[in-house]
């Protein structure tokens, strides 16, 4: 197939597949539905060759059969407890024998929280404290005043924002004012993230839009 | 058995990845190493997994002639045609060019972006019930909303155009995002982190057990 007739295939199948999508927007229909399987079966394939190639293949094919023997670290077999590992999850699938499975998700779950443990607590908590504990006018003392005011307003916005999370003391007297303006500071950063956030799908669904009227019906120049 | 060694296992791993943090040296370091290779391929087999069960339930289903079989046929056949498209091309099979290459661009990337782009829609009949100013709080919502949204199109610094540079529509959410927003974002990072880290300490001192299941 020339490459011209296939440019054409792939233009009308992806307008076929995007306005299948949209249709959803009418009411669930045969039409979205086959898009939706379709999305499952490629989303599932996509997945699955990718991971194979980019952590079974590099990490353990490499290391056990490609990689020469002068050329591998001394600890190389130790990859074999990590294909173990891997086996033991996907009996899973096997009813009889799936218990089994636990063993790799607590490996998963244990190095995941001893990870998290650790680095959240050292860039989520002291690094944004570190940055909210700032000198409100510059560093060098120059900074314009919109930037001494936002100063103010991270400092003062993030302590009373943590306040409101501190449920272990009732929310009454300044501790309770202290918390209602946290609330507001809250609704700010709901407010602005939902701004974004509809910002982004407005910018995905002008992407789309573009694509149908520009590359697929040629409509726009 | 199954329920002890799976304990002893999250707790090993958990400390390792700890004590590695603050003695990155001989032997946690190598550890650390040996635990991230097993992580990755772990990793990629709960993928595989997922994917195998996908594919497991849609055979069930279609074996069953249960409701909506037909569309389990079309799951698996685009599931069989990626993975057989995939691993023909080896290891460069996401190069542009390839068959995955093709896939992706012309299927799987305008049915992902186009089920993101839908959300916008109904972001827009839930900001409709949502956004009425029925106080103070919900408000400051509305408003915080309005004027990222407004800034962050041409349209807004044309509608400010009377004002200063430095108070037009644009700079003004550009300073929302940058300082009221940063307080409650951090707030709220501060507060989660917190959560994680005690969740963390409750799985792998053991207390917290649920992701064993039952029996």
């Amino acid at each position: 197939m020339e490459s011209g007739l296939m440019h054409h295939v792939a233009l009308w199948l992806a307008a076929f597949l995007t306005l299948g999508i949209f249709s959803f927007l009418y009411r669930d229909n045969t039409w979205y539905k086959v898009c939706e399987a379709i999305f499952v079966g490629i989303s599932a394939g996509y997945w699955f060759v990718a991971y194979f190639w980019d952590n079974l293949y590099t990490k353990f094919w490499v290391g056990v059969w490609v990689t020469p023997m002068a050329d591998r670290p001394d600890d190389w077999y130790v990859l074999y407890v990590g294909a173990a590992l891997g086996i033991l999850m996907l009996l899973r699938l096997v009813p009889k024998v799936g218990w089994i499975s636990r063993w790799p998700l607590a490996f998963i779950v244990g190095a995941t929280a001893g990870l998290y443990l650790v680095t959240y607590f050292a860039s989520n908590v002291m690094l944004q404290i570190e940055d909210t504990v700032r000198p409100i006018f510059g560093a060098e003392n120059d900074a314009p005043i919109y930037e001494i005011i936002g100063n103010i307003v991270v400092a003062v916005g993030t302590f009373t924002g943590l306040i409101y999370f501190f449920f272990s003391k009732e929310h009454r007297g300044a501790f309770g004012r202290a918390a209602k303006v946290g609330i507001f500071f809250l609704m700010i950063t709901f407010g602005a993230s939902f701004g974004y956030t509809v910002m982004s799908r407005m910018s995905l669904l002008i992407g789309r839009m573009d694509f149908l009227f520009s590359d697929w019906l040629k409509l726009i120049k | 058995m199954r329920r002890d060694i799976p304990l002893l296992i999250t707790g090993i791993a958990g400390v390792v990845f700890i004590v590695q943090y603050f003695i990155p040296h001989f032997p946690f370091n190598r550890f650390s190493n040996w635990f991230s290779d097993w992580f990755s391929i772990v990793a990629a087999c709960a993928i595989w997994l997922g994917a195998l069960n996908l594919f497991k339930l849609s055979l069930e289903k279609i074996h069953a002639r249960r409701e909506g079989w037909g569309y389990a046929v079309i799951t698996i056949v685009c599931f069989l045609l990626m993975t057989v498209v995939g691993f023909s091309e080896g290891r460069d099979y996401s190069k542009v060019g390839t068959g995955f290459d093709w896939l992706y661009n012309y299927v799987y990337s305008p049915l992902s972006s186009t089920m993101f782009a839908i959300l916008a829609f109904f972001v827009a009949s839930a900001s409709y019930r949502a956004f009425r100013a029925r106080n103070f709080e919900a408000t400051l919502l509305l408003i915080a909303a309005f004027l990222v949204m407004l800034g962050r199109v041409p349209i807004g610094d044309l509608l400010s155009g009377f004002m200063p540079p430095g108070m037009r529509l644009s700079q003004l959410a550009t300073w929302i995002m940058q300082f009221p927003n940063t307080a409650g974002q951090r707030a709220i990072l501060i507060g989660i982190s917190l959560g994680i880290v005690s969740s963390s300490l409750r799985l792998i001192l053991g207390i917290e057990r649920s992701y064993l299941g039952g029996d």
